[in-house]
């Protein structure tokens, strides 16, 4: 009946009793995120979060075929399904790699960038939740500038968030998009498309982690709404090089508005000791952004 | 009609992929192994090889692609030295412990730092804990026929065969290599049926974490923990001794050509001192037995062909009789002694052989070994062996005082 | 005699409960006022927030709408979410009443 309402399949390849804390993030992404893919699919994922939440032996709790590899080989592991499934004539499934950000910004960015330039035809995923998450909260390339982790624990991080979506735009590859699982439709109507697309796609899902960013289980859709309304996340695609915003940053670039990025800040526990002129530089790289994207949706 | 063509150890190793059918090959360059794969590139873009060829971005990378495409059942090979190796080392492991049927060719090069191109075995020796299967080739027709033997011991055995072969000795040495027929292999090789189910009909997870513990699962049935996980590799390890032997001897009816199982030995039958290696230096240690016998030295050879699993019943059988033995390898572990020379010792204990062993580190980054150096240092070890030395390790031709 | 694990490698099957019953994981545990959720209230699908955000995928969104005790890990998302304020998350011990 909801798959009705929200015109989604009904199927949940998650299946319950897993191993993800409470109010995930990504496991509330996770849920579409495998509805869109369906069951021609063969997954991989390397050591993160996703897992654990993939279950430990001899019982998965994801009803899709998945191989787990080494932290820094995800889009490698990708590469060598493709080929292995083109050498076995079963190019009809869709291979799709799952990592955190650290598998994406950090130790993965390697084979990722190797396999999105050789034009591999796969979907890699980047879950980021802006930390290591998965080993309790170290910094990582996709922290936030003003966040506390437990490598950044007195002074925060220092530097910016890398912009992993420049960088994969630099890669010449037919679909990029951000998602959010705080909007869980735009999200999954992304994946439908992406899954229907040849070539490297790479989607992103800023995803909340109530243990990580320090605020209550209950806050998590709430929180990644915000990151929305402040436009510190911009829900947007590109394809073919055409950028069009999508869902509520549509929404809030169509009226102009956006809520200042303090309401985001406020709400957790990491930026607690972020300071005064972290969070002034934090809504400029914020506002310069958008406005950057209101330039490319124009042209 | 037998097609012999003149060729490099590369070359030898490519042609042996190319009868095999390999599906899935993927690349990266590194002396002394790069012709490897460019060899193959050129098959494959010629259309003479159907294979999926993968231009990868770093060596890590070119063995996770060979893990996932075998997972999903597709026979792949790659080649590598050195350096190469030493970055795929985690993936190394990954591979034997999803015990999929990977071929790897090692083209043996020294290690930095400071950088070496040239050869010694310190590469693949350095990987003897991974769980590989390791076969020391040497020259070029054993190049090509172990291969095609590792194939079929690696798909009955399913544990990944590194086929080792000296950098720039061998890899760019032309050689007589006689080329098997295709039909004749196609019969020697059945296809290769993967134990890995990666398919949407049948939907599992494929090495996720394991506890250290025993866990029922969701039918009740009790699956291992790692440590028995992990004890099945070593069981197919042994186990594999018997399949190299009997692949190796099918071979020799097949194709006329017997390198030896896991262990070949020459005119060791009288020997006083038997002089024992890997690889072209074992070659060499013929020509230098040769010599000591023109001497009046009863000087045998026993090349080790397979070096893990360790052949612990042939070195017991080959040395039981032997009053002195000189191991000569190009590669050390540091802070104790070379690897062939303590794994010999450690097969000896408990027998009641109490044969000295002199270990000579020899030819390391490449650093030439002419079997009269071999011959001189047979010489000098007899003496100190009647001196009462009955270990030593001395590394030939080098300089050995601050 | 035991049967013995015949897989060679780490492969596993997909069942519910990899984690056990993870409804033991709560503190507080979701109470629906079907009196006030909307679906209930119009007697037709409607809403399914609750659905929507759950990230166990343990909401059943039927009329009325079920949540699987089981294996709800009491995050409170639902509660928060849901526009008509129909779900409470109370103390276990008094929910047991």
């Amino acid at each position: 009946m909801p798959e009705k309402l929200f015109k989604v399949h009904k199927e949940e390849y998650m299946l319950p009793g897993n191993r993800a804390c409470a109010g995930c993030g990504l496991s509330l992404a996770y849920r579409y995120v495998l509805k869109a893919l369906r069951e021609n699919t063969i997954l991989t994922i390397p050591a993160s979060c996703l897992t654990v939440l993939h279950g430990l032996y001899p019982t998965t709790s994801v009803a899709i075929p998945s191989l787990n590899c080494t932290f820094a080989s995800t889009a490698a592991s990708a590469s060598g399904l493709v080929a292995g499934l083109a050498a076995m004539n079963r190019s009809d499934i869709t291979v799709v790699a799952i990592a955190g950000d650290g598998g994406t910004y950090d130790i993965g960015i390697q084979a990722l960038s190797g396999a999105a330039e050789r034009g591999t035809d796969f979907i890699f995923v980047c879950y980021d939740n802006e930390g290591y998450m998965n080993t309790g909260t170290q910094r990582s390339s996709a922290t936030p500038m003003g966040a506390l982790t437990t490598t950044t624990p007195v002074l925060t991080k220092q530097q910016n968030k890398k912009d992993m979506m420049k960088i994969m735009e630099g890669h010449d590859i037919p679909f990029l998009a951000t998602t959010s699982p705080s909007f869980p439709i735009d999200l999954y109507d992304k994946f439908v498309k992406a899954k229907r697309i040849k070539g490297t796609r790479y989607l992103q899902i800023a995803t909340p982690c109530p243990p990580g960013w320090v605020f209550a289980p209950k806050d998590t859709v709430k929180i990644g709404r915000l990151a929305v309304e402040t436009g510190i996340v911009v829900l947007y695609e590109i394809e073919n090089g055409k950028f069009r915003f999508t869902g509520r940053s549509k929404t809030l670039a169509e009226k102009g508005t956006r809520a200042p990025v303090i309401q985001f800040v406020e709400r957790q526990g990491r930026f607690k000791k972020m300071s005064l002129e972290q969070l002034g530089q934090l809504q400029r790289w914020v506002d310069h952004k958008w406005a950057e994207c209101l330039k490319r949706a124009e042209v | 009609m037998s097609d012999v063509r003149i060729m490099t150890g590369n070359q030898a190793a490519a042609y042996g992929v190319k009868l095999c059918k390999v599906q899935v090959v993927s690349a990266y360059p590194i002396t002394p192994s790069t012709s490897v794969t460019e060899t193959i590139a050129n098959w494959v873009e010629r259309g003479e090889l159907k294979a999926e060829y993968v231009r990868v971005e770093s060596e890590h990378s070119v063995m996770t692609v060979c893990v996932a495409a075998s997972t999903v059942g597709a026979r792949t090979f790659t080649s590598t030295s050195s350096h190469g190796l030493l970055y795929m080392h985690e993936q190394l492991h990954w591979a034997a412990g999803s015990r999929l049927p990977i071929v790897l060719a090692c083209v043996n090069r020294g290690v930095g730092a400071p950088w070496s191109i040239f050869n010694d075995q310190q590469d693949s020796i350095a990987q003897r804990d991974t769980g590989w299967i390791q076969i020391y080739c040497r020259d070029n027709q054993e190049i090509i026929d172990t291969v095609i033997q590792a194939y079929r011991i690696a798909e009955q055995v399913y544990c990944p065969v590194m086929v080792c072969y000296d950098g720039f000795v061998l890899s760019h040495t032309m050689m007589p290599v006689e080329i098997p027929d295709a039909d004749k292999v196609g019969e020697f090789l059945p296809p290769y049926k993967p134990h890995t189910i990666l398919s949407p009909e049948d939907p599992r997870n494929i090495n996720p974490v394991i506890f250290p513990w025993q866990r029922r699962d969701a039918e009740g049935v009790l699956r291992d923990g790692y440590m028995d996980m992990r004890w099945k590799l070593q069981h197919a390890l042994e186990g594999s001794r018997n399949v190299i032997v009997e692949v190796c001897r099918e071979y020799a009816e097949r194709f006329g050509r017997d390198h030896g199982g896991m262990l070949w030995t020459y005119k060791a039958d009288d020997a006083e001192v038997l002089l024992a290696g890997m690889g072209s230096i074992a070659t060499e240690a013929t020509t230098a037995a040769d010599l000591l016998r023109e001497g009046g030295i009863r000087a045998g050879v026993v090349g080790v062909r397979v070096y893990r699993p360790f052949p612990r019943a042939e070195v017991r059988e080959a040395f039981h009789k032997a009053p002195a033995i000189v191991v000569f390898e190009k590669d050390i572990s540091y802070g104790y002694e070379g690897a062939l020379s303590a794994d010999i010792k450690a097969a000896l204990y408990g027998t009641g052989i109490q044969t000295p062993v002199h270990n000579y580190i020899a030819g390391l980054g490449g650093r030439d070994v002419k079997a009269n150096e071999l011959a001189e240092a047979v010489r000098s070890s007899l003496a100190a062996i009647a001196g009462g030395n009955r270990e030593q390790q001395t590394w030939l031709n080098c300089v050995t005082e601050l | 005699m035991e049967p013995k694990d015949d897989n060679i490698s780490a492969m596993c099957k997909p069942a519910v409960g990899e984690a056990g019953k993870t409804g033991d994981w709560r503190d507080l545990t979701p109470v629906i006022d079907h009196a006030k959720c909307i679906a209930s209230v119009k007697n037709r699908p409607a809403c399914y927030l609750c659905w929507l955000y759950c990230p166990d995928g343990i909401v059943s969104a039927g009329i009325p709408v079920k949540i699987d005790l089981d294996y709800c890990k009491g995050c409170g998302i639902c509660a928060e979410e849901c526009p008509a304020k129909a779900i409470t998350m109370a103390v276990n011990e008094e929910v047991k009443k």
